[in-house]
């Protein structure tokens, strides 16, 4: 391992600790509460949607949360493990077969859905077993 | 004036500050940065301190610089540079100097071999329009234009801009930031980009055009205890 590599690695852990991300894949619906300035006080702000890729490279993972917002598809990329970002929620996993939906951005209403995932990784079925 | 160090660049990453906003970084190493001589007013007519860093191969060395590093009794190094320095600011030579010789939050200037281009048109090299895409325009979309004037002057004047080799040269970029320094591990961060690829050696000094801050080692940061006696005579 180089020294890049190293100090990026530092840096993960440094950020991760004391706060946990769940382990979420593209199809999955998000809550993203995310520390927003509004003038001199801190809040935070609850972002809401689809993740529609991920991309993972170290200190540099960054996830796509997609959504519609006033009948205007909105998507946000955020870096994964910014301390910007308080946490992240997962409300709900989808059943997917592609690493990237990028076809969600053609897609409105009915044919943009995404069926539930209840088995497999990561639910609740998979682990009672 | 302090002397600089000599680094080689390892490469870019990104540190998330307090504050959450990510800073780009770029990363340098301080590899056996040591003083090989120095020159005074007396000897050479100026002052100032050659530094040495790196380890090269042992067939690598002639036998004339095994003899300049045997003298100095340092390891043969596989840069050589010289920083001007102010009188008092001399270092003893054989001093094995640390990244701490710069404190975090101050400015530095970093000098680099920037990276070959190799034969660039003039729209690459010095940003030129080109020519349009129609009207009559064939085959010549990304030349130059015109170079001079009519029978008179009847010459393209010396240093017009055109087409030619970029890159590959000693370029100095000014007032970037230390974001921080690791002394253990020989690391100094900046912020921002710095000439040249990774791997190459760049040159760090304090900045010429701010004011330095308060509590900046002087004459330099040196690494304690270390073991200058070795020599080079292998």
């Amino acid at each position: 391992m180089n020294i890049l590599q190293q100090i990026e690695q530092e840096q993960v852990a440094k950020l991760t600790a004391g706060r946990t991300l769940p382990e979420f894949s593209p199809g999955d619906t998000l809550r993203v509460n995310v520390k927003v300035i509004e003038g001199t006080r801190e809040r935070i702000q609850a972002y809401e949607g689809v993740c529609i890729g991920r991309k993972n490279a170290g200190l540099n993972s960054s996830f796509t949360v997609r959504k519609i917002s006033y009948g205007e598809g909105v998507e946000r990329v955020f870096p994964l493990y910014s301390p910007r970002i308080d946490s992240i929620e997962l409300v709900r996993k989808g059943d997917v077969r592609r690493a990237k939906l990028y076809y969600l951005r053609d897609r409105r209403g009915k044919s943009a859905r995404i069926t539930e995932r209840t088995t497999g990784r990561g639910t609740s079925k998979a682990a009672a077993e | 004036m302090r002397a600089g160090l000599i680094a080689q660049k390892l490469g870019m990453s990104r540190i998330f500050d307090t504050e959450g906003a990510h800073v780009p970084v770029t990363v340098l190493k301080i590899d056996n940065c040591q003083v090989v001589a120095v020159r005074t007013a007396e000897t050479d007519g100026y002052t100032a301190v050659q530094l040495g860093a790196g380890t090269p191969k042992v067939k690598n060395v002639t036998k004339p610089m095994r003899g300049h590093f045997a003298k100095a009794k340092v390891e043969p190094k596989r840069k050589l540079v010289e920083f001007r320095v102010s009188p008092d600011a001399l270092i003893e030579v054989g001093a094995e100097l640390s990244a701490e010789h710069f404190v975090a939050g101050q400015f530095v200037d970093v000098t680099g071999t920037s990276i070959g281009k190799g034969f660039a048109g003039s729209m690459k090299r010095w940003n030129f329009g080109g020519l349009r895409a129609t009207h009559g325009v064939s085959v010549s979309h990304r030349s130059h234009g015109s170079t001079g004037n009519r029978q008179d002057p009847g010459k393209t004047f010396k240093n017009k801009k055109m087409a030619g080799h970029l890159g590959d040269e000693r370029v100095t970029t000014l007032n970037l930031k230390v974001v921080s320094v690791d002394a253990a591990r020989g690391l100094v961060l900046i912020k921002g980009s710095v000439p040249g690829s990774e791997g190459g050696w760049v040159l760090i000094r304090d900045a010429i055009k701010k004011p330095a801050p308060e509590g900046l080692p002087f004459p330099a940061a040196l690494k304690a205890a270390a073991d200058t006696g070795e020599g080079a005579a292998s």
